[in-house]
């Protein structure tokens, strides 16, 4: 029957157009849409709650503008809330879209910064820095991040060197040889720690659980210049990510220049980490949480599942921080902790189901 | 012209790379003529899967040349290589269980690989190809819940909306039922009787091969040992000195179709 199906075909090819479902693209704009209109209400939610109780009213005198210059409410909505509403919904969409990268990568849905030991390098070219006195000015933020990222490609490259050590990337290799390489740098953070003058390191305990403190605006650029740059990096990739998962070779067959894609989405992953780690600290989990909720979603496809997670991520982590913030007020929880809570269970959950359905 | 021609190629894996025994392609010379089906046989290691990866680019010959169209394969770019040359591999991993329909989409990046997604045209040329191979239905349905025929027509669906001018099939009814074979031979011969599509098929199915090929290539450990009509390469001599098992070959009396079968040593 097939073979009368194809001379059928070929007669009649230019009808067959007709699609059943809308196309990738209609999907996309639509679920951008969407997510923006959720980031915005999330947002503006996230304006009107904080430990210093401020009325909505006030709030809302200050964005008008008619607050006293000096005035309380003007400080921390200006200088406290919104800088750090932008670092949230930055360091969330850098990790979702890293993740979603690794993923495609390493062709393992389970792989996700922190969990491949990533974010631990990144850490760990921290405090390195921290150690020789950068802090938090624009340079420094600069000097910072650069230290992430070698600490990052470090890790990365580790991780692949191990895992690639047997017979092909394995699962399970993959996410020991992460956790090996995590284990390793958090352990060279802890000796840092203890020789150098814990003065020196100010913050860093709370720093390293993941941290959303208020960014001042010209590092906060930076911050959002970078992860555009990541960003940029893996979406122009995200066609390419699609033909990579059905194996290398096949994917060159195809036409793919498979190192290039390889490289060019290694960097921006491991920058996108990077320039969280550096701003914000290593928080986990949101690179597995938020891709996998898209899939469910959208599907497999990259070119979708890309821009989506750079505004769920943003979604994700601005609720995390802002129960971080109000859940225990006035103290507050570290950011890390929360997505830690949401992603273990995710993990498990993934694997098992994984488990089960590979041959 | 022939649409493609290896010219004394010699390859050898590098010494680096875990493999088990050393390897070496030695001297291999032949070309696929367009509008042919050519079928390689061998025995296991006979160099069946190299040949495939020096034909699509993926190892480059340590001497000799592949010629596309009588161009040097280097100065051919991947891109114009995947569209002209569509591989069906044997397995496709897929860690994403990406849809049918995804997957034969992928076969237009060669054709725009620029663009990111893409147009209402690739979309009837994917659709066209699932009509062919039967697969139409199962267009919204994921890789992961076919069954290994199904994945099979798939994954050709994907070559052909590649549009090439020669397919290279690698093993195609290893995971066919008997009448999926039949189907799969009937649809290979229709693309190339009707579309004048050329192919290269490699299998060790020996009675396949020989029912669908106007040649055979024959290959053991690393070299051609025979090309030409089936009913010339499939000779019990040859046969059996090659895979070093007896066999009998039987001819109808036409002689224009050949049968290989293992003879089986007796039962104790």
């Amino acid at each position: 029957m097939t073979a009368e199906a194809f001379s059928r075909a070929a007669t009649t090819s230019p009808d067959v157009a007709t699609a059943s479902t809308a196309s990738p693209r209609q999907r996309l704009l639509v679920t951008l849409a969407a997510l923006v209109v959720v980031l915005a209400a999330v947002a503006a939610c996230a304006v009107f709650l904080g430990s210093a109780g401020i009325a909505p009213a006030a709030v809302v005198r200050v964005l008008s503008g008619r607050a006293e210059p000096d005035s309380v409410e003007r400080v921390v909505t200006l200088a406290l809330r919104l800088p750090r509403i932008a670092a949230a919904a930055l360091a969330g969409g850098a990790l979702a879209v890293a993740g979603a990268a690794f993923q495609g990568l390493t062709r393992n849905p389970l792989a996700e910064p922190a969990v491949l030991g990533v974010s631990a390098g990144a850490a760990f070219g921290v405090v390195t820095a921290q150690v020789f006195g950068l802090g938090v000015t624009l340079v420094d933020a600069l000097g910072l991040t650069a230290c992430a990222f070698v600490g990052a490609l470090g890790a990365a490259g580790a991780v692949y060197l191990i895992a690639s050590a047997g017979a092909g990337l394995s699962v399970q290799t993959l996410l020991l040889a992460g956790v090996i390489v995590g284990v390793f740098f958090s352990s060279a953070i802890t000796v840092l720690i203890s020789i150098v003058d814990i003065n020196r390191l100010g913050g860093v305990i709370h720093w390293l659980l993941g941290n959303l403190a208020p960014i001042p605006p010209a590092p906060l650029l930076l911050f959002a210049a970078l992860t555009g740059l990541g960003f940029w990096l893996v979406v122009g990739q995200a066609r390419e990510l699609n033909l990579l998962a059905l194996g290398e070779e096949p994917a060159r067959q195809l036409g793919v220049n498979a190192e290039r894609l390889k490289r060019r989405i290694f960097v921006g992953a491991a920058l996108l980490t990077a320039t969280v780690v550096a701003f914000a600290g290593p928080i986990g989990f949101v690179g597995l949480v938020v891709p996998h909720v898209l899939r469910g979603l959208l599907g497999q496809d990259n070119r979708l599942l890309v821009p989506t997670s750079l505004v769920g991520g943003a979604i994700f982590l601005l609720v995390a921080d802002t129960v971080a913030r109000n859940v225990v007020a006035p103290a507050e929880v570290s950011v890390g902790v929360i997505t830690s809570f949401c992603g273990a269970p995710f993990f498990i959950y993934i694997l098992r189901t994984r488990a089960r359905t590979a041959p | 012209m022939n649409l493609l021609d290896l010219h004394d190629v010699e390859f050898a894996y590098p010494a680096a790379s875990r493999r088990p025994r050393p390897f070496r392609l030695a001297a291999v010379s032949f070309g696929v003529v367009a509008g042919e089906i050519l079928g390689v046989i061998g025995p296991n290691s006979a160099g069946k899967t190299t040949l495939i990866r020096l034909l699509t680019g993926v190892v480059r010959p340590t001497r000799g040349e592949v010629r596309l169209a009588g161009r040097a394969l280097s100065a051919v770019s991947t891109w114009e290589l995947a569209r002209t040359v569509a591989v069906v591999p044997q397995e496709m991993p897929s860690a994403f269980p990406f849809t049918v329909e995804q997957l034969v989409l992928m076969g237009r990046y060669p054709h725009a690989p620029d663009r990111y997604f893409e147009t209402v045209e690739d979309r009837a040329v994917a659709e066209e190809a699932m009509v062919a191979t039967g697969v139409r239905e199962l267009a919204q349905a994921p890789l992961a819940s076919l069954s290994g025929g199904e994945r099979q027509r798939a994954m050709l669906a994907r070559a052909l909306a590649q549009r090439p001018r020669l397919l290279v099939l690698d093993e195609p009814t290893a995971h066919l039922d008997l009448r999926y074979q039949v189907e799969c031979a009937t649809l290979l011969r229709t693309l190339n009787r009707e579309h004048g599509m050329s192919i290269l098929l490699v299998s060790h199915d020996l009675n396949l091969a020989a029912e669908l090929s106007h040649r055979l290539l024959l290959m053991s450990e690393g070299r051609v040992v025979r090309l030409g009509a089936p009913e010339d390469v499939l000779e019990e001599a040859t046969l059996e000195a090659v895979y070093g098992c007896r066999v009998t070959v039987a001819k109808n009396q036409a002689g224009d179709r050949v049968h290989v079968e293992i003879a089986w040593p007796e039962r104790r």
